[in-house]
């Protein structure tokens, strides 16, 4: 293989994969506080894309892409107090058909206001054409955006729940809800606050992918079984793994081209699915200790 | 002055009641035990307090104020709670177990965070184990860090669940040396202990709890001496 054919192929694999990785650092964060998967994370790419496609119409592109995901973070904060807050320590499928049943309900919903058309919104600099050569292959400004942004993400959340008192509250929520309480500290907002701020990052992964991977009102459930694959390859709860086997999925993915048709690629992410949890259920990096406290 | 004051309380897990009807106060200063077997209801007394359960009737007065609903504003007026089994924040550092601990402080005093260094000298094995997790240390020194956390909030009342189980006598008695070093240093305590002896012999009074009802009071010393309570809970009758 070329040099210009590997870079084309590896920048692909990273871009899909960074997306994953949001996606799945959504689930964790919703994860890490509740206990919950939440199923309609998907959704939230797809309603961020969908809005900011809605609202460029009337303004600049960043207030756009800023106000859907203000939008979808108060979406994903008002699912938790209307469907999440009031339940009891609910089960783990009673939550899964829940959290389903949302995700059909925001998708219908979609369908209902933005119908079956496949929308995207402008790349952000120049157009379809235009591009960056990197190791002699085109290299669409797009994918830069999408690395950069999503990485910005990763980081500020690393730094986010390492050093500032609302991440470490989030945080001592995951550990111990309980004692969390006993600290003084209101679980229950924040619990809504992890539901907007996991709503939130999807809406920006959404908007820089849109122009790429254009946005129709049912790309969640690709997404988030995507996203759900690498929230299990790295390991129930553990952002900086979901990066690590996001990038890893993505790349995989891109790769296979070589040995299957383009057609097949969906199958891949699920087969890893399926292997990871017959092979190492705690995950590539999650150790087999931990796996056995967790009731999922 | 009263810094407790707890009023026919009862509550329930569901259809079972727990508490039925329990009043007993605590005075300000003072160090306050609450005897009793397992299964009378005491850490279930503590949660009432504390508002991880909500009482079914009853009347809960801290320091002159009906305490609120929620557990977080409870904190917040100067109760906390150090719950039986640690409950420590096992992924995160010692050191932000103890942050955690100031958070109702830090919302209203920037400068709270500097009560570390007084939880520190309190548990200096604390300080040697600033930047370890939580979840590695010894029994004993989560029992220290859970009631240095607990201290980081300045609390007025300060109720410990079973502080001693499952720790070796000597570390045991080092916990209550602390115990009174708190109330020395203007702490109230509301103690359950399993223990009761060595709870009794720290304590200023006690209470007797069984299935949910007080069924002897008074100071700590008469207590020690009451057959009843020695025969229950103490484990002998002095001169049988």
């Amino acid at each position: 293989m070329s040099l210009q054919l590997f870079t084309q192929y590896l920048f692909s694999g990273i871009t899909y994969g960074i997306l994953y990785a949001i996606v799945a650092i959504g689930f964790n964060i919703i994860y890490n506080t509740t206990g919950i998967i939440n199923f309609a994370q998907g959704e939230f790419v797809m309603l961020g894309g969908m809005c900011a496609i809605s609202l460029h119409e009337y303004m600049p592109l960043p207030a756009a892409i800023l106000l859907a995901v203000i939008i979808t973070g108060i979406i994903g904060g008002l699912i938790e107090i209307i469907f999440i807050r009031w339940l009891d320590s609910p089960s783990v499928l009673r939550m899964i058909i829940i959290t389903i049943g949302l995700s059909i309900l925001i998708r219908e919903a979609a369908l209902f206001v933005w119908g079956e058309s496949v929308r995207s919104l402008p790349y952000f600099n120049g157009d379809a054409v235009t591009s960056v050569q990197i190791f002699g292959a085109n290299i669409s400004p797009q994918v830069l955006w999408v690395i950069g942004v999503c990485s910005v993400i990763v980081v500020g959340l690393s730094l986010f729940f390492q050093f500032t008192y609302a991440g470490r509250e989030m945080r001592a929520c995951a550990a111990n809800r309980t004692a969390a309480t006993l600290c003084g500290i209101n679980t229950r907002s924040k619990i809504t606050w992890s539901f907007m701020l996991s709503a939130g990052i999807g809406a920006v992964a959404g908007c820089v992918m849109s122009p790429i991977t254009y946005t129709q009102y049912d790309i969640g459930p690709g997404l988030a079984i995507k996203g759900f694959t690498v929230v299990i390859l790295g390991g129930l709860g553990n952002s900086m793994a979901a990066v690590a086997a996001g990038l890893l999925l993505g790349i995989v993915e891109s790769f296979s081209i070589i040995v299957v048709p383009m057609a097949y690629q969906e199958v891949i992410s699920i087969a890893i699915l399926l292997i990871v949890l017959f092979v190492r259920p705690h995950g590539l990096f999650g150790s087999s200790e931990t796996a056995c406290l967790q009731d999922f | 002055m009263r810094m407790l004051k707890i009023k026919n309380l009862t509550a329930a897990y569901g259809r079972v009641r727990v508490l039925k009807g329990i009043s007993l106060h605590v005075n300000k200063g003072e160090i306050v035990c609450l005897i009793g077997a397992n299964g009378a209801g005491k850490t279930t007394l503590l949660s009432s307090i504390s508002g991880l359960l909500r009482p079914l009737t009853g009347e809960i007065i801290l320091n002159g104020t009906l305490i609120p609903r929620r557990a977080d504003k409870i904190v917040a007026l100067g109760c906390s709670l150090v719950p039986e089994g640690r409950q420590v924040f096992a992924p995160m550092t010692v050191r932000e177990n103890l942050i955690l601990g100031a958070y109702v402080q830090y919302r209203k005093d920037k400068k709270a965070l500097a009560g570390i260094e007084t939880v520190y000298d309190l548990f200096p094995v604390l300080r040697e184990r600033a930047e370890q997790l939580a979840g590695t240390l010894s029994g004993g020194e989560q029992q220290m860090l859970a009631m240095g956390r607990a201290l980081m909030a300045k609390p007025k009342l300060i109720m410990l669940d079973e502080p001693s189980t499952g720790l070796a006598p000597l570390i045991v008695k080092n916990i209550f040396k602390i115990i009174q070093r708190m109330r020395t240093a203007g702490a109230t305590v509301l103690l359950i202990e399993q223990n009761a002896r060595a709870a009794l012999k720290i304590a200023d009074r006690g209470y007797v709890i069984e299935t949910g009802k007080i069924i002897l009071q008074g100071p700590a010393s008469d207590l020690l001496n009451n057959r009843d309570v020695q025969r229950a809970y103490l484990g002998r009758v002095k001169g049988e």
